[in-house]
């Protein structure tokens, strides 16, 4: 019994010593962590460096970098005044589309539109042409970037948002709108542009005349475009550095264009 | 029988009827939906495309050093506790009903409270980081009361003579516990050992924040891994098109769970046989 | 000399199951102790709002509090009622397969009965009621999951009915709709209402079924078919990015929950004092 317990306490112990080695954690934005993933997977490969990706919105990218729990983190947005200690890397551009489900016929929508959805002012589609049926508004949860982004560019205020669903990550948005007929939603471009591709039943909407694709984010034409960045604090190691360099190189370029981002280069 | 009596067991029924269809539904709707994606490779393949393409084989994995992690705490702690409890305190006394709260308010606690506990105390405050190691021990503080509770009442169900018979023979205490008195134990202590694997399984807010999402094979109990209960949540609400693998997950899961009812129906059995109806 | 060890061993790991909730308490009181006496009612009176240093989570409390609330309504008198009916009017080869179908209820994970929630229960009530992801979802959802464990408490509960008063009854001629109601069940209604009590708990504590079908709009629950995000829900959904009093404001809700499962004991304790045993 004693020495069963002191072999168990023993076992744990050791095990613990695990730690370190060469291994990088990446943690953050959902639009970016299944391009980063596939990065990550190419570096692993040429460089024998296990990188471990975690989504879970651009907030928590930052916050794991500053905590040290992260080495580097995924930021779908500009860094902002308050976030002079990060270092950031723009890897790619991206927009964010306004989504709807494949059933729905309406394909356009206006900066005016959105706005009176959100603000609760339409409540239904027949306003916006289609049939009579109530909206279901599915808006992100809050510390979000593509919701800063979104209400940054909408000019409106998250309080007065009036949502029926409020979901995190990119895929949950595109989960549900693809499985309620009357919902509007908003995601990455490049996340919704993928998933329509791959057979997805939802829509991207043209936004104010322009249509919401890879080609006019990288024309500079579409009006709710954003940077896609990957950030560090601190002194970087050779590692985190290699890997930077890496996300940047022309060599992954074909990975941000598969998940209809723009890279940075190349 | 009075009318009332017949009136009342064909009310009964419906009841009966009334929950056993969802329950029914749900087992049936979960097999419908996920069915097509079960295979052999779906058991063996790791998955690929996070999860849209492949198998659940590193979950697997992932789920068993957890929960190995789970059981080299709680069983070596939740069996001491018991023992303590069982031997060396008096029933009745003020430290075993301390204990006795102590174990009450954690089997009452919140798993998602654990979650926060171990994310704080065990991931960033100890280090250990998304990790097996951090889910596995978060894991085991919610089963120790189970555990404990369980294997307390397998070595309270020694017959007391066997107890006089060694001290007869002069038996030490540590031989009495570790001779007689744990090995007559061991059906029912096993039974509390496969009552807290089905509770670990089952159990998805704990592993949120604490053993991470990754889904490649650990290699160490340092590395982050998902766990099959997380896989589910999160090819459910995150990944579009993954509800039919989710339900492949949930199936394969559920199948896991029967499998410890079945293993705890038959332990308890032969120590339990003619017990009352 | 081993039996000291032994002794100590044996000491050590009951402490350490002390340790455990201790550490508990006193990590969450340590780190939200401040925030808690800085926001003071601020945490009630505002709303949610948590880019703008806004922390009040009084709607999620009455989320949590209306999904557990009507999952209760809905499930305990149904619980109490099929517990009755198997052990005192079900044909008898009907109760152990029914029991066990019941422990096999109750040990099915959280997640799966969301999945469910989600695949089934949710796009059913959006066809009738939109949005679908709403307060009544999450309430059926959990409704499901609580009965078979107050079902089996329930009925451990009427296991410790005397016979004789069965016989009793019976030799008096009372129906046994009549036994039930006059004897049977005034003699466990505590017991029976500690147990119950014990499942609330449970209800307000669960997270994820309750995270994949309540829509997790923080709102204050108008009617069945809205959203709600309870507290469980919100840390669940907050937590892996939430920074500096954020983060404290969801360790806050998470001490909340904490101390409202304590209270819930305290009162299946009161209730439940002549029956022992955990459930």
């Amino acid at each position: 019994m004693t020495r069963l317990i002191a072999m168990a306490v023993l076992s744990l112990g050791l095990a613990g010593c695990g730690q370190g080695g060469d291994k990088l954690v990446v943690t953050g934005s959902s639009t970016l962590a299944p391009v980063i993933t596939e990065v990550a997977e190419r570096f692993e490969k040429d460089t024998g460096i296990e990188v471990d990706v975690q989504s879970g919105g651009s907030g928590r990218g930052i916050n794991d970098v500053r905590q040290g729990l992260a080495d580097i983190g995924m930021v779908s947005r500009a860094l902002d005044a308050s976030e002079k200690d990060l270092d950031p890397v723009v890897v790619a551009r991206d927009g964010i589309a306004m989504i709807v489900n494949a059933d729905n016929p309406v394909d356009a929508i206006t900066r005016a539109e959105v706005r009176a959805l959100y603000r609760g002012e339409t409540d239904n589609w027949q306003a916006l042409g289609w049939t009579e049926r109530p909206v279901t508004v599915i808006n992100k949860s809050s510390g979000r970037a593509t919701l800063t982004r979104f209400v940054e560019y909408f000019g409106l205020d998250n309080r007065n948002v009036e949502a029926d669903m409020v979901i995190g990550e990119n895929q949950q948005g595109i989960q549900a709108v693809a499985s309620a007929p009357a919902a509007i939603g908003y995601v990455s471009v490049g996340a919704a542009e993928y998933e329509a591709g791959a057979g997805t039943a939802i829509r991207l909407l043209e936004l104010d005349g322009v249509a919401a694709s890879t080609s006019t984010v990288g024309a500079g034409r579409y009006p709710l475009g954003r940077d896609l960045n990957l950030i560090t604090t601190g002194q970087r190691s050779a590692m985190v550095q290699r890997f930077l360099d890496f996300a940047r190189s022309d060599e992954v370029a074909d990975l941000y264009r598969k998940h209809y981002f723009v890279p940075a280069r190349g | 029988m009075v009318r009332r009596d017949r009136v009342a067991t064909g009310v009964g029924a419906v009841l009966l009827l009334a929950v056993a269809m969802p329950v029914v539904s749900m087992v049936l709707a979960i097999w419908d939906q996920g069915h097509d994606e079960l295979s052999l490779a779906f058991l063996l393949q790791d998955p690929r495309q996070a999860g849209q393409a492949g198998g659940i084989a590193s979950l697997m994995i992932s789920t068993g050093w957890i929960l190995a992690v789970c059981l080299a705490v709680a069983v070596p702690v939740g069996l001491g506790c018991a023992l303590y409890l069982s031997e060396q305190v008096p029933p009745g006394s003020r430290r075993e009903r301390g204990l006795g709260f102590v174990l009450d308010v954690l089997a009452a606690t919140p798993s998602i409270v654990f979650g926060l506990f171990g994310y704080q105390f065990l991931a960033i405050t100890l280090g250990f980081g998304f990790s097996l190691l951090s889910g596995g021990i978060a894991l085991s503080f919610m089963v120790l009361p189970l555990m404990i509770r369980s294997a307390e009442q397998a070595l309270r169900a020694v017959p007391r003579a066997h107890r006089q018979a060694a001290a007869a023979l002069g038996v030490t205490r540590t031989g009495w516990i570790t001779r007689i008195l744990v090995p007559s134990a061991a059906p029912g202590i096993a039974v509390g050992v496969i009552l807290s694997v089905g509770r670990a399984l089952a159990e998805t807010a704990v592993l949120l924040f604490t053993a991470g999402y990754v889904l490649r094979r650990p290699d160490s109990v340092m590395d982050s891994g998902r766990a099959l209960s997380v896989h589910i949540y999160d090819m459910a609400m995150n990944v579009p098109g993954g509800a039919d693998r989710a339900a492949a997950t949930a199936v394969v899961l559920i199948a896991a769970l029967i499998l410890i009812n079945v293993m705890i129906r038959g332990l308890i059995r032969p120590s339990r046989a003619g017990g009352h109806a | 000399m081993a039996d000291r060890w032994l002794h100590r061993l044996l000491w050590l790991s009951a402490m350490l199951a002390a340790l455990v909730l201790g550490g508990i308490v006193v990590l969450l009181i340590g780190r939200t102790a401040p925030f808690i006496a800085q926001q003071g009612m601020e945490l009630l009176a505002r709303q949610w709002y948590p880019g703008d240093g806004e922390f009040g989570m009084a709607a999620m409390i009455a989320g949590s509090l209306a999904v557990a609330v009507l999952a209760l309504v809905l499930a305990a008198p149904l619980a109490v009622a099929l517990a009755a009916w198997l052990r005192y009017f079900a044909p008898g080869w009907l109760r152990r397969p029914a029991l066990a179908l019941f422990a096999l209820m109750a040990g099915i994970p959280s997640v799966v009965y969301g999945l469910w929630g989600l695949l089934v229960l949710v796009p059913w009530i959006n066809g009738w009621v939109p949005p679908g992801a709403s307060w009544l979802a999450g309430s059926l959802v959990l409704a499901l999951m609580i009965l078979p464990l107050a079902l089996l408490v329930t009925d451990a509960a009427l296991a410790q009915v005397p016979p004789d008063w069965l016989h009793a009854g019976a030799a008096l001629a009372l129906s046994r709709v009549g036994m039930l109601r006059r004897v049977v069940l005034p003699h466990t209604a505590p017991a029976i209402a500690s147990g119950v009590v014990l499942q609330f708990g449970r209800a307000l504590g669960e997270t994820m079924a309750v995270l994949m079908v309540c829509g997790n709009v923080v709102q204050w629950p108008g009617s069945v078919f809205e959203p709600v995000r309870t507290l469980t829900a919100n840390i669940a959904l907050e937590m892996s990015y939430a920074a500096g009093d954020h983060r404290i404001a969801l360790f806050a809700s998470g001490l909340l929950l904490m101390l409202v499962t304590m209270a819930l004991l305290a009162l299946s304790w009161r209730l439940g004092r002549r029956h022992h045993g955990t459930a």
